[in-house]
């Protein structure tokens, strides 16, 4: 029972950065209805790019804020050149270019930092916290689940009661009716993105001390992320976070009682039968969706 | 409304838009004095809301051009048609509906700088659409088609036009509610002087309110007349107008 | 080889027999070229070999019947594995059982994606195809006693018969293996595509309502159409551990699916013969680019990489240049590049010329 416990409330962490990529998936796809898989690669770059400042002496908050605006650069960057001439054609072109996204990327990282894995530094403790037989969450992970809580508030905030927040729904929404409205949609389509990416690097600095950074150490990590959008339903944010903290307690069974090695497929296998029971997400109120 | 700047004219000459191979609009001139009504009436596919499209900018027409208060703004992309005082209020009124019926209204006046006037704007909305004031925080997709409706007139007044495109305000509304509506259009042009061009299948009830009207046909004008002389002539009635 | 886009002409047995004679004359070209170049270019063509079975598996799959897979690198690593586990025996299988086998068991393997893989579209099936790319391997570790973990197994494919003689290269013993079965499987193929099975595939890809009104039975054919391209996948991956006289978990990459991916994209998505094309540069590129690095020396870092940054590139300027939808719009960035007026897309297959005589129920 108190492994039970342990392995449940180990789970949390991990499931919060798959709470954090599904987000970032669902803030793009709510934007463009594009599905971006170089998502968990571009994450990876930025990453690199903290891991590098560290490299060189600065603090785990300087390489952190580089990763957070590396990503805001990169998303805005990849929107509004690669994605936006495939926005509205065929779904499977805009899968394509991002596919090729994520190999430029991938292959980039290979170039510059080569393949081998760098463990990232934690700045926090990873020992557990004990209660009775109950050893679970240390305070780095306490600082994973805050920071992608926090992130995740923020959001709602800037979506919900700023002036910004409302031109990016409408505009996500129906595009065309917000621009007779007089919104900029491009720019708020490019924000989202840009958002999203960043949403992404702070999931790939936090992950990256358990999954040493390496240019496909973030394949897995984005199939969770992933996977958690789906269970959710590819429109919820809410439902995002749901789906990948679930996902991330579901795996972490699979890790203790199973095999680690099994996670991923154990994650395609929910991510199947989601899409055959309830295609539009466990947490979605959006009406049936074609999959 | 009380205060407001007026409406501006609106200058439409030998306009032509295409969808790929389809011509929508083969040449179409007409007129919109400041401060009046203009019905543009026809049938299903005769070019009505693609000439309204044209006029914010939804599409880019191929060639013509288009004068706001004599300034050129054909090929102008909606965001700045809008900014420059033309509001459209598009066939089937494109209320969003995943927004709630404050949001959707607020949106209307977003791209304003004064802030202090937005939210008068936003108050005389709700003053002039009760049941709007009532449902602020209700999704617009809960609404009626008439408060739908409203929502979209409303959103369109709340960015303070000089010139209104209504595409077809009446689709679907009872004729209790079509009246009215009517009847707002043509207080708020007496009122205000704003100016408006409304695209109606309810060739009647607009030419009720209208100052002036036009009749396209398959792309072009076929008449262009005093209300009263249109509703008279009985091959136009029959050929275009359906009543 | 015949266009997938072409719709067939006249019986079904004057395509068969041009097909089979067009293999037939490249078998001899073929033969040629493989005796009369150096070791390392007949272990090139052994590789290019089961490129071809790859990618035109997945033009099949995409180009012919609308579905992506990013799974296609997991699905040769199980004909990879299923090669290596019957060679490992100790008295082994002639290779041509071994390798049919390969194919079997892919095949099934491709049966149970595919019966998922039909309810998904779009993105999600993308994204689950990933899923199995990024999954698979790690049965690797977790069967590792059988399966060898992250080093793999060992394939003892043996020498060269004895009967051509104690010098003749393995490689060229290799190139011929494998380009043997790619004429096959591009035959095969080529029938496929211009038989009614390859029309119902083409309607399903143009418009799964209308096909599904023509009486077609629009998941089976989807799933057909996986289990076809599984097949080729898994003859890919026995000829790949055969080749490569391994199997390991490395070599079937998310990187492998998405080359081959590139590589069908860069053959236009709807012709055998591009896919042929596709695979001659999944194999050149890499080559050339550890070329290009040697002689700027760039280090190793850059030569392992140059290879992805091109396809990679390569999906990104096909899309943007394309934009009106993978089939057409790639066939007529191809017909610009051979200089030809651009290509109608392949739309001549009316859907009510789909005759399918049982009712499928
Ligand atoms: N997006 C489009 N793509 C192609 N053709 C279009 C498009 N929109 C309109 N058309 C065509 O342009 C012509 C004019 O259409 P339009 O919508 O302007 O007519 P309308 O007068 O508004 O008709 P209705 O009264 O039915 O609203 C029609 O032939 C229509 O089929
Ligand atoms: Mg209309």
């Amino acid at each position: 029972m108190a492994r039970f416990l342990s392995v449940t409330l180990g789970g949390l962490s991990g499931g919060m950065i798959y709470a954090a990529v599904a987000l970032s998936l669902v803030l793009i796809w709510r934007a463009t209805r594009v599905l971006n898989f170089a998502q968990g690669a571009m994450a990876m770059f930025t990453a690199y790019l903290a891991y590098k400042v560290l490299e060189h002496g600065g603090s785990y908050w300087v390489a952190l804020l580089v990763a957070l605006a590396s990503g805001l650069v990169l998303g805005a960057f990849v929107e509004r050149v690669l994605v936006r001439p495939v926005e509205n054609g065929p779904p499977l072109n805009a899968v394509v270019v991002t596919l090729g996204v994520f190999i430029v990327v991938e292959g980039l990282a290979g170039m510059f930092f080569g393949g081998t894995p760098h463990r990232y530094p934690t700045h926090f403790s990873n020992v557990n916290y004990r209660v009775g037989d109950v050893s679970a969450l240390a305070p780095f992970d306490i600082w994973v689940i805050v920071s992608v809580l926090v992130v995740a508030v923020l959001l709602g905030l800037l979506f919900r009661y700023t002036d910004v927040g409302l031109r990016m729904r409408a505009a996500a929404f129906e595009g065309e009716v917000a621009r007779m409205l007089g919104v900029r949609v491009g720019r708020m389509l490019t924000l989202g993105w840009a958002l999203a990416a960043v949403i992404g690097a702070l999931a790939a600095v936090l992950v990256s001390p358990n999954v040493p950074l390496s240019p496909t150490s973030m394949d897995e990590v984005f199939v969770f992320g992933f996977t958690g959008a789906v269970i959710g339903g590819l429109d919820s944010p809410v439902g995002a976070i749901l789906g990948g903290v679930g996902l991330g307690v579901l795996l972490n069974y699979v890790a203790a009682y199973a095999g680690s090695d099994l996670q991923t497929l154990s994650a395609l296998a929910v991510l199947v039968l989601v899409l055959m029971i309830k295609p539009s997400g466990l947490f979605s109120t959006t009406a049936t969706r074609r999959v | 409304m009380a205060e407001g700047a007026g409406g501006l004219s609106l200058e439409v000459k030998d306009l032509v838009t295409s969808y790929g191979a389809i011509t929508a609009l083969n040449g179409v001139s007409l007129s919109v004095p400041a401060g009046s009504i203009t019905a543009v009436l026809g049938a299903n596919g005769a070019g009505k809301s693609s000439l309204l499209r044209s006029l914010s900018g939804l599409v880019r027409p191929r060639s013509g051009s288009v004068l706001l208060d004599g300034k050129e703004i054909a090929g102008r992309a909606p965001e700045d048609v809008v900014q420059l005082g033309m509001s459209h209020v598009p066939e089937g009124r494109g209320v969003i509906a995943e927004l709630t019926v404050d949001d959707n209204l607020r949106l209307g006046g977003l791209w304003r700088k004064d802030k202090a006037d937005r939210s008068a704007a936003l108050e005389e909305a709700y003053a002039l659409f009760p049941p709007l004031d009532q449902r602020r925080k209700r999704l617009a997709m809960t609404l009626s088609g008439g408060e739908r409706q409203m929502l979209a007139l409303g959103r369109a007044l709340v960015a303070r036009p000089r010139v209104l495109l209504l595409d077809e305000p009446s689709l679907g509304l009872a004729p209790r509610i079509t009246a009215q509506i009517m009847g707002l259009v043509r207080r708020l042009c007496d009122e205000t002087g704003l100016t408006v061009l409304l695209v109606e299948q309810n060739a009647r009830s607009a030419l009720s309110v209208a100052d002036h009207g036009v009749v396209l046909n398959l792309g072009s004008v076929v008449a262009s007349d005093d209300p009263a002389k249109l509703a008279a002539d009985d091959n136009l009635r029959h050929a275009y107008l359906g009543f | 080889m015949a266009t997938l886009a072409l719709p067939r002409r006249g019986p079904l047995r004057s395509t068969l027999v041009r097909h089979v004679v067009l293999a037939i004359v490249g078998a001899l070209l073929l033969l040629v070229l493989t005796t009369s170049v150096s070791a390392y270019r007949d272990f090139q063509m052994a590789n290019i070999g089961y490129y071809v079975v790859a990618v035109a598996g997945l033009t099949v799959l995409t180009g012919l019947n609308g579905q992506i897979s990013l799974g296609h690198g997991a699905l040769m690593m199980v004909g990879a594995y299923t090669c290596a586990l019957l060679l490992e025996r100790d008295n082994p299988l002639p290779l041509a059982v071994v390798l049919v086998l390969c194919v079997v068991v892919t095949a099934a393997v491709g049966a149970l994606v595919g019966a998922a893989a039909a309810r998904l579209r779009g993105p999600y099936l993308a994204g689950a195809t990933l899923a199995f790319a990024v999954g698979l391997p790690g049965l690797t570790s977790h069967y590792a006693d059988t399966l060898g973990g992250d080093n793999g197994l060992n394939v003892l494919s043996g020498p060269p018969p004895a009967s051509l003689g104690l010098d003749f290269p393995p490689e060229r013993w290799q190139a011929w293996i494998t380009l043997s079965a790619a004429l096959i499987t591009l035959v095969l193929l080529a029938n496929l595509a211009s038989s009614r099975v390859g029309r119902t595939f083409r309607a399903v890809r143009d418009d799964e309502v209308s096909a599904e009104l023509a009486g077609i039975h629009v998941a089976r054919t989807q799933v057909l159409a996986f289990v076809i391209s599984a097949a080729c996948a898994g003859l890919a991956g026995g000829l790949l551990a055969f080749v490569s006289g391994q199997a390991s978990p490395g070599a079937f990459s998310v990187a492998l699916s998405l080359s081959i991916l590139a590589g069908a994209v860069l053959g236009g998505l709807g012709s055998l013969t591009g896919a042929v094309y596709g695979a001659i540069a999944l194999v050149m590129l890499p080559a050339w680019s550890s070329n290009a690095s040697d002689r700027f020396s760039l280090g190793t870092n850059v030569q392992h990489n140059l290879p992805l940054l091109v396809y990679g590139a390569l999906l990104i300027v096909v899309m943007l240049a394309a934009p009106q939808g993978l089939q057409g719009g790639v066939r007529r960035l191809l017909g610009l590049l051979h200089g030809r007026a651009p290509a109608t897309p392949a739309r001549n297959d009316p859907v009510t010329e789909v005759t399918v005589s049982e009712p499928d129920r």
